[in-house]
């Protein structure tokens, strides 16, 4: 009989072997400490359960940074207050494990608090233990988030005031507010009696993850003797007269009941299938072709289209650089970005090169498409001498003044709302550059086209935009 | 495999998943969100995790669980998303955990701005982060690096169990270039059993932690991980290099950079000036040896960033008090220099 008193619980370690020093059998806890009688509660239900194998225990920052000297548990000791995010990766890779987060009230309420409100509000198949001392125990007694008003601790030397740091907080509370959680209890450590509830809400409250029912939290109020400055018997009274008139204890939310268990499944999916997925598998026309069948003035282009944002001026330059691609050519392209992108106007600058791309910016361009006035006046000038200017008659009122290029005026946007959509202007532009500099052939720029638009069904009236275009130059 | 037409930034997540990355954890930043977007579109698609965090002190804190749990997993951002994850990646260096962030640099510093910029190099490519740790840092300058600059990060992070970083700029991440695919991997993990923690009776003994309380113990880890630093250095530096061998002067940049620059060395041998481009492709471990064996040969090495001067550190401690003057070019706030400018750069050296 007495044997057995003595017994650990089959959730904790045997010898504590990570433990340094020669006490491998003794916790580092100070006598009298809530963090200890918790710990054994958890030890226990683990076993009782039949989950220790499967449990991962994460060690918090705090008094219980030490926790996994203690379980005969996976275990990952983690940064402070991190706990709550550290678990849903476990949990997220690992959908079988059990994953207990256990955290005080510094590494919780204060540093941690937002990842402990998102973890809850994903409702995150987790279980979180919750040990309120009202102090930072680890550290030296400094004042926590549930610190009680008037409570003098080394940062509120004169007692925590509402005016300066506001009230305590109720976690337990807090969360309720949310829909997810499934389970959120506070107990006590003060007597045996709530011992008794708190075994029963640890158990519970790892069940809940067990039938894959979601986020569980029980907050513990807990003796903290050392920093209270009080004796282990006097931390209990202090438990009692203090922290429970306002921490209340009692279930707070418990809709396990209510809920179908939830385990996700991890499908197996073959090579062929995941390469299908990725998009990888299509068909594309492709053509070898060299260079030297475009007229030489048009060869390895350096392209800048700028217009309005909503002209399609980005759709543009990628359609150009997709067909250019499927000759096995060299091609790059990039929108405008960043400081370029204010006013509305949106320009991008694309390469198609037999040889190796070196740098992709286009300052200098061979061609350049002016969709509207201000895009004209910009960039006019950069054009490379030799170079060719395709410009929108129906927005630009002006010629360009450059003589030592050629210059292209098509009423892009006119012939696009004859079609019926000014949104296809960029088409007819590729029409008219294609037929103008023999870069790119008609069917190669229809299968690009399958690639660059989305809807399917914009596919046909685009193409009739680019013979359009293809006629009027 | 055909070509794709493809983003960087989606040319990274396509790789992570050929490499059988299993999680992914973002939050939203310009310009690294197309990695977020493309990782929600495709991670579960195919069966795999993806979750937005509250925050990047959360992704990478997921990420955290994720590797200790044995799985390839990523993460994803941008200059105040990286100063916000050093904490995790601190962690992640102490207790040795395998994980590939992707930081596609922008304007700094504060909120500066979505333009491309370098200046992250110092707090990705030094530690970043409290104690005595380095990352691996790989940096692509193309589509097509960005996937298979993405597929070593994760095999080196396993191999060497530490962070990877693939540093990026805005300007990569945002381009669209061919890019070839290879066929999806299938990567055994079963090694990770010797320290993951996979839920099971065969891993319920590890344990992942970056706590050592003793001093002589947390010196040991330390000499341990200073090892594997030094291992790395070893075995797995890269770079490229470009019409180098009868250079007067030797351009360096990464990036985007290093694109301008290569364009830079082929005006300037037209105009007769001999020029090379050396552009390292691991910025963590730097080609130390390299620059230290170039410097005794050209007179100049001109290091351009779009910084404030960062990796040029680096070069002037590799060459030591060799021959060669170094020289820096910076452009800051998300301009990018252009061939031009360069040229002019070069020209002011070897002439002046
Ligand atoms: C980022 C960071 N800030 C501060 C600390 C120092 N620190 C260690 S434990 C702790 C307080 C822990 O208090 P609590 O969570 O209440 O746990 P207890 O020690 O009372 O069990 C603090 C602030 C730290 N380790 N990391």
């Amino acid at each position: 009989m007495a044997k057995d008193i003595l017994r650990k619980p089959g959730g904790f370690m045997d010898t504590f072997v990570y433990k340094p020093g020669h006490d491998k059998k003794n916790t580092h806890y100070c006598p009298g400490c809530g963090h200890g009688i918790l710990h054994k509660l958890i030890a226990e239900a683990l076993e009782d359960l039949g989950v220790a194998d499967r449990t991962i225990m994460i060690s918090p920052v705090g008094c219980s940074v030490f926790v996994y000297y203690y379980f005969a548990t996976g275990n990952i000791q983690v940064a402070h207050g991190r706990a709550p995010a550290v678990a849903t990766g476990l949990k997220r890779a690992n959908p079988d494990s059990i994953v207990i987060s256990y955290q005080g009230d510094g590494d919780l309420a204060a540093i941690g608090g937002n990842n402990i409100l998102q973890a809850a509000n994903r409702g995150e198949n987790i279980t979180v233990f919750f040990v309120n001392n009202a102090i930072y125990g680890m550290t030296g007694g400094q004042m926590a988030p549930t610190t009680l008003v008037g409570q003098k601790t080394m940062t509120s030397p004169y007692g925590r005031s509402v005016e300066n740091e506001g009230h305590p907080i109720k976690i337990v509370e807090l969360l309720n507010a949310l829909e997810s959680p499934a389970y959120l209890e506070r107990t006590t450590l003060e007597d045996s009696k709530n011992i008794a509830k708190t075994r029963k809400a640890v158990r519970k409250a790892i069940q809940c993850q067990i039938d894959g029912k979601g986020f569980s939290l029980v907050e513990v109020l807990a003796m903290c003797p050392s920093q209270w400055r009080v004796s282990p018997v006097e931390s209990k009274k202090w438990i009692t007269d203090n922290m429970v008139p306002y921490f209340t204890p009692g279930v707070k939310r418990d809709v396990i009941d209510e809920r179908e268990g939830y385990y996700p499944e991890r499908p197996e999916i073959g090579s062929e299938t995941i390469l299908e997925l990725l998009g990888l598998r299509k068909e594309k026309l492709f053509r070898d072709r060299s260079m030297s069948d475009v007229p030489e003035k048009y060869r390895n282009p350096q392209i800048k289209v700028a217009g309005f944002g909503g002209q399609g001026v980005l759709l543009l330059g990628q359609t150009l650089a997709e067909a250019g691609m499927r000759y096995g050519w060299n091609v790059s392209w990039i929108p405008s970005y960043g400081p370029e992108m204010r006013g509305g106007t949106a320009n991008c600058q694309v390469n198609i090169s037999e040889g190796p791309i070196g740098s992709p910016v286009v300052d200098f361009p061979t061609i350049l498409v002016a969709l509207n006035k201000p895009s004209l006046d910009k960039f006019e000038e950069s054009v490379q001498p030799g170079g060719i200017i395709f410009y929108n008659t129906s927005m630009i009122d002006r010629k360009p003044a450059r003589t030592d290029v050629e210059v292209i005026g098509v009423p892009f946007s006119e012939i696009a709302d004859e079609l019926g959509n000014l949104r296809f202007a960029n088409m007819v532009v590729v029409g008219s550059i294609l037929a103008k500099t023999k870069l790119i052939e008609m069917d190669i720029v229809k299968d690009a086209l399958a690639e660059v638009i989305h809807h399917k069904k914009f596919i046909e009236p685009n193409i009739v935009a680019i013979e359009r275009g293809a006629s009027a130059v | 495999m055909a070509k794709e037409l493809i983003k960087g930034n989606e040319a990274i997540i396509k790789g992570a998943l050929l490499a059988g990355a299993e999680c992914f954890f973002g939050y939203p930043i310009t310009p690294a969100s197309e990695v977020a977007h493309a990782a929600a579109f495709y991670f579960p698609a195919i069966g795999r995790t993806f979750l937005q965090a509250e925050s990047e002190i959360a992704s990478i804190q997921m990420c955290y669980g994720a590797a200790s749990a044995g799985v390839r997993c990523m993460t994803a951002s941008s200059g105040p998303g990286v100063s916000l994850k050093q904490e995790g990646v601190s962690y992640s260096a102490g207790s040795e955990l395998p994980i590939v962030i992707a930081d596609i640099m922008r304007g700094g510093p504060g909120l500066g701005n979505i333009a491309p910029e370098q200046s992250d190099y110092n707090q990705v490519v030094k530690g970043g982060g409290h104690g005595n740790y380095k990352c691996i840092v790989v940096a692509p300058n193309c589509g097509q690096e960005m996937c298979d600059l993405t597929i070593l990060a994760f095999e080196l992070a396993d191999k060497y169990r530490t962070p990877v970083y693939l540093l990026a700029d805005g300007f990569i991440g945002q381009m669209m270039e061919p890019v070839e695919f290879p066929e999806p991997m299938t990567i055994d993990q079963s090694h990770k059993a010797e320290w993951a923690i996979m839920g099971n009776t065969e891993t319920v003994r590890n344990l992942i932690t970056s706590i050592y309380l003793e001093p002589e113990e947390l010196e040991d880890h330390n000499r341990k991980l200073q090892r594997k630093y030094a291992e790395i250095e070893k075995n797995e530096i890269r770079y490229e290099e470009y019409k180098t061998e009868d250079a007067e002067i030797i351009l360096t940049g990464y990036g985007i950079v290093s694109r301008v620059l290569k364009s830079t060395v082929d005006a300037l041998r037209k105009e007769g000036v001999k020029a090379g481009l050396f552009r390292p492709i691991t910025l963590f471990p730097f080609p130390k040896a390299k620059f230290a064996e170039m410097a005794e040969k050209v007179d100049n090495i001109l290091v351009a960033e779009l910084s404030n001067g960062q990796m040029v550190d680096d070069v002037r401690l590799a060459i030591d008090c060799a021959k060669a003057k170094v020289h820096f070019y910076g452009r800051m706030g998300g301009v990018v220099p252009t061939v031009a400018e360069m040229v002019e750069k070069v020209n002011e050296i070897v002439k002046g």
